[in-house]
């Protein structure tokens, strides 16, 4: 795109934008995804100590990623739209199954083992917007009643089925998800002040229903030093590890914190931490400034799409995204509670670098196809 | 568009606005974080950095090297070697029980113990395993990687000379603090002064860097004791001959260096090893050359005799009549074993007649004789420094009984300590100048203070040699080629109802060589009850012994050797003759 000139556009591609346009890959997108996780690559090494087999399995893991997102960038969002329920009822089977026989890590029942590892709820991540933004497509909006509660069911299912592994990060995400689909997809505003009253009333429910930990991770936001050896330590340690960072930062593999191993999680779920103690205010700033980045281009795809559907799911993929930012940094600067969310593309771990390249890799085919599809309609 | 009619947005213009909503949300929401992380990085990066420093800085100590102890040559007597303790945070362990067993075989303790210990400090973050070990054993226990098990440098004293110096250079504690003789005496000179260095710690207290050193450890400084090691090894070997030959309960010897006032040995019997805490009890590490009082008997009787010169009512010519040998004080009867009839006072001396002592100490006024026997340091404690020592007793001439002056002038109704003893002699021995008591070496003599006339201290000298004659009741203190003056003494120990008839204490005290006396040489043997128990019997040839090998270690030169001793002969032959 910023290649394009009036008259001969084809013939002064060079042949490296050639290749990413025959791989339908977004030239901006791409960049703001290889500087994060080149970033991250550096991050991570300090993180995990200098960990080299942890690093192998960091690129072997970001390797298959881009593999996903090649695959999904040259799916045509038709073919997206119809697999979806597949998908979705596929998904939702092995998180029936791994309630079963899934192996149990950190306290939770989350992965299946089929050769290789994997949580079964990062596929919902995806079935989730792509089944909704599937139900809504060609339907005259905003979606009626009935419509609205379908959703609200498809959403439901599978995040109590997570929830119950126990994976309330994962839940929440999916919730998070679906609502913004349907948040999306216009349903009038008594709707959602209805469920914001619904929700605000269903606190204290909830409340009854978490698990012991669940609440005491709460309790903790409120007043860390309350248990600064038990449930406190973590936003404890992390936030003297952000803060002792300062303007410039500590210095690669010079963070204190992290690399005396004060820092729990340190490369998983408060690797943001460590980017704030070694790189300080700057490195910070630079990482969320790249998400934005990103962000900002799934912006322009969603508001640019062709139809409801690929509109739909470019603005769930681009808003979930930032969702995950979000909460993982609040959850280590202490503004959240502590819940099992990864720093998207950042953390080593877990399965989640699949789903969201995987997911970068819709965005990229609805922006690459669109031009094809509209020639077509044509 | 007529304004009043609202016209349903199309489904664009809708997402369109939905989709403005959310980014004014997410702007908010990334404001916020920004926000945060500027709180933190800016406005609490002070208090977050020092939480950080108080998390992984620590203050070390350094050890000090405890100063050397050595012997006047430079020999050392007690010498700090880097020892490794074995630690364990209990704490950490705790984590991981089933290391427990592991760790009690490593270093040899009961399992069922330890795991007492550990559970019942497990809110401690440190625990000794076991001390002082052998560096390379400590690393290989260290190196299994029990959880929790760390080492810590120390040093611990080691006493190369053993039991034979242990009473002078004493021992310090576990933690290197001086706790009897010169380690005790000298400590705040010994001691070094720890150093501080700055460490970075991680979570499991594991040093992980020495960040910077605060303050240099300075070590102790080296104490160089007055003690010859070789006179000292030889009084040690001999004494504990003699105790063994006689069947003793103790003996003390000290040798003086009447020159400078330096002790160059001071050895007791019983002894104990100082490397081996086991041998720690009172009745061995008491050093009894400086704490053990006893009547000095007749060994007193040369300073009866200085006393009377100093009176100048008698004159080393001076006669006294001792017949018909004993005579009645108050009602009390003194005796001597033989009738001596008119004798000189080398006689008296060198026969020991209790009558010609108290003939002449009654002669004298009480005051005069207190003011001498004083003078000589009777009473007073030495200037040795030493914690524990016995300043003997010797009681104000106003609160004498009548027959105190009598008992006095064979040495009963007083105290000493042999080394207030042998300080005495040193005087005789110094031409009547008392110096100070060291028992560091010294550089050059110290300024004395004069007890008596230098020509009265010759004549006692030279009266004394007498006692070492054949006709003498100290003869067999002689020294081959060597002039010795001296004095026995045989006094019977004070016990429940009046002086015992069989427990006595033998002493003979003398100075040598007698041309030019150097050496004050004291040994006293205790209850010996191998049948001999004279003084001259059992003393004596403990001093003949020592003072041969002290000559001969000092280079100090014969004074008498006759033209005509021919190498083989026995120089006692040639001793003494007029």
């Amino acid at each position: 795109m910023i290649l394009q000139r009036d008259g001969a556009r084809e013939s002064r591609l060079t042949g490296f934008a050639r290749l990413l346009r025959w791989a339908h890959v977004d030239p901006p997108l791409l960049f703001g995804l290889v500087a994060i996780i080149l970033f991250a690559t550096i991050v991570l090494y300090s993180a995990t100590g200098e960990s080299l087999p942890l690093m192998r399995a960091h690129v072997g893991k970001v390797a298959v990623a881009f593999a996903a997102l090649l695959f999904t960038a040259n799916l045509d969002p038709v073919w997206m739209r119809r697999g979806a329920p597949f998908l979705y009822a596929g998904g939702v089977a092995l998180l029936v199954l791994v309630l079963f026989t899934g192996d149990i890590a950190k306290g939770g029942q989350r992965w299946l083992d089929f050769g290789i590892r994997f949580q079964p709820s990062e596929i919902l991540k995806l079935a989730v917007p792509l089944t909704l933004a599937g139900l809504m497509h060609e339907r005259p909006l905003p979606p009626s009643f009935p419509m609205i509660l379908l959703g609200l069911a498809i959403i439901a299912v599978p995040a109590g089925l997570i929830a119950v592994q126990p994976d309330l990060g994962t839940a929440v995400l999916i919730v998070l998800t679906g609502t913004t689909a349907i948040f999306l997809c216009g349903i009038g505003w008594r709707y959602i002040a209805g469920a914001a009253i619904a929700a605000l009333a269903a606190l204290p429910a909830l409340w009854y229903v978490m698990h012991d930990y669940q609440r005491k991770r709460v309790l903790t936001l409120l007043d860390p030093q309350s248990d600064p050896l038990g449930a406190g330590y973590h936003i404890i340690q992390s936030k003297i590890a952000i803060g002792s960072g300062g303007f410039f930062g500590k210095g690669w593999l010079n963070g204190s914190q992290g690399q005396l191993e004060f820092l729990p999680e340190r490369s998983t779920d408060f690797v943001f931490a460590v980017v704030a103690e070694e790189w300080g205010l700057m490195g910070a700033v630079a990482l969320v400034s790249l998400y934005l980045f990103v962000v900002g281009r799934g912006t322009f795809i969603a508001l640019t799409a062709p139809d409801t559907f690929t509109r739909m799911l470019a603005g769930t993929f681009t808003i979930t995204f930032f969702f995950y930012v979000f909460i993982n940094s609040a959850m280590v600067m202490g503004l959240l509670p502590v819940v099992g969310v990864p720093l998207p593309l950042v953390s080593t771990g877990g399965t989640s670098m699949v789903t969201l390249l995987a997911g970068f890799g819709i965005l990229m085919s609805i922006q690459t196809h669109r031009k094809l599809g509209d020639a077509v309609r044509r | 568009m007529n304004g009043k009619t609202r016209l349903p947005l199309t489904p664009v213009e809708s997402f369109q606005a939905r989709w403005l909503l959310v980014c004014a949300l997410s702007v908010l929401l990334g404001v916020t974080l920004i926000a945060r992380a500027v709180q933190l990085q800016v406005f609490n990066k002070q208090f977050l950095i020092n939480q950080a420093d108080a998390r992984h800085l620590r203050t070390a100590k350094i050890s000090a090297n405890r100063g050397l102890i050595t012997d006047r040559n430079g020999a050392p007597l007690a010498a700090s070697m880097p020892v490794d303790s074995l630690w364990v945070s209990p704490q950490e362990i705790a984590q991981v029980p089933d290391q427990i067993p592991e760790l009690a075989h490593a270093t040899g303790l009961d399992a069922s113990a330890l795991a007492r210990d550990i559970t019942s400090n497990v809110e401690n973050d440190f625990m000794y395993l076991r001390r002082q070990m052998n560096p390379a054993d400590a690393r290989a226990i260290a190196d299994r990687g029990i959880t929790g098990v760390h080492l810590l440098r120390e040093y611990r004293r080691y006493y190369p000379a053993g039991e034979v110096s242990g009473h002078v250079v004493g021992f310090t504690n576990v933690d290197e603090v001086g706790q009897e003789g010169i380690e005790k005496a000298f400590d705040d000179w010994l001691r070094g002064r720890p150093g501080k260095k700055m460490v970075l710690r991680d979570r499991l207290g594991r040093v992980i860097e020495d960040v910077e050193r605060l303050e240099s450890p300075s070590p102790g400084r080296t104490v160089a004791a007055s003690l010859d090691l070789r006179i000292q090894y030889l009084a040690y070997r001999e004494l504990k001959a003699a105790v063994y030959a006689n069947r003793a309960l103790s003996a003390s010897a000290v040798v003086l260096d009447a020159e400078t006032g330096e002790v160059l040995a001071m050895v007791n019997q019983p002894s104990y090893n100082p490397n081996d805490r086991s041998q720690f009890v009172p009745a061995r590490i008491r050093n009894r050359a400086i704490t053990d009082m006893f009547e000095p008997g007749s060994s007193l009787k040369p300073l009866v005799i200085a006393a009377a010169l100093e009176s100048g009512r008698w004159q080393p010519d001076s006669r006294v009549d001792t017949s018909p040998g004993l005579i009645q004080v108050g009602n009390k009867v003194i005796e001597d074993k033989h009738n001596l009839g008119l004798i000189d006072l080398t006689t008296l001396l060198a026969r020991s007649s209790n009558v010609g002592a108290t003939k002449v100490a009654m002669s004298l006024p009480s005051e005069q004789l207190w003011s001498v026997l004083s003078r000589f340091g009777l009473g007073r404690v030495t200037s040795s420094g030493f914690e524990g020592e016995s300043a003997g007793l010797l009681s104000h001439y106003k609160n004498w009984r009548p027959i105190a002056k009598a008992t006095l002038a064979y040495g009963y109704g007083l105290s000493v300590t042999p080394l207030q003893l042998a300080q005495t002699y040193a005087v005789l021995a110094a031409d009547g100048v008392m110096r100070p008591v060291s028992l560091l070496r010294v550089e050059s003599a110290p300024i004395g203070r004069r007890v008596i006339e230098a020509d009265n201290a010759r004549a006692v000298v030279a009266m004394l040699e007498h006692v070492v004659a054949p006709d003498g009741t100290g003869i067999r203190a002689s020294v081959p080629g060597y002039r010795v003056a001296g004095k026995t003494g045989t006094a019977r120990k004070f016990a429940v109802g009046g002086y015992s008839t069989e427990r006595y204490t033998a002493v003979f005290a003398g100075v040598a060589p007698a041309s030019r006396p150097r050496l004050s040489v004291v040994v006293i043997v205790d209850e010996p009850r191998g049948g001999a128990y004279y003084g001259g019997d059992v003393a004596a040839p403990v001093f003949s012994k020592i003072v041969e090998g002290a000559m001969r270690i000092l280079a100090i030169p014969p004074d008498n050797i006759s033209p005509l001793q021919t190498a083989g002969a026995p120089a006692v032959t040639a001793a003494n003759l007029p």
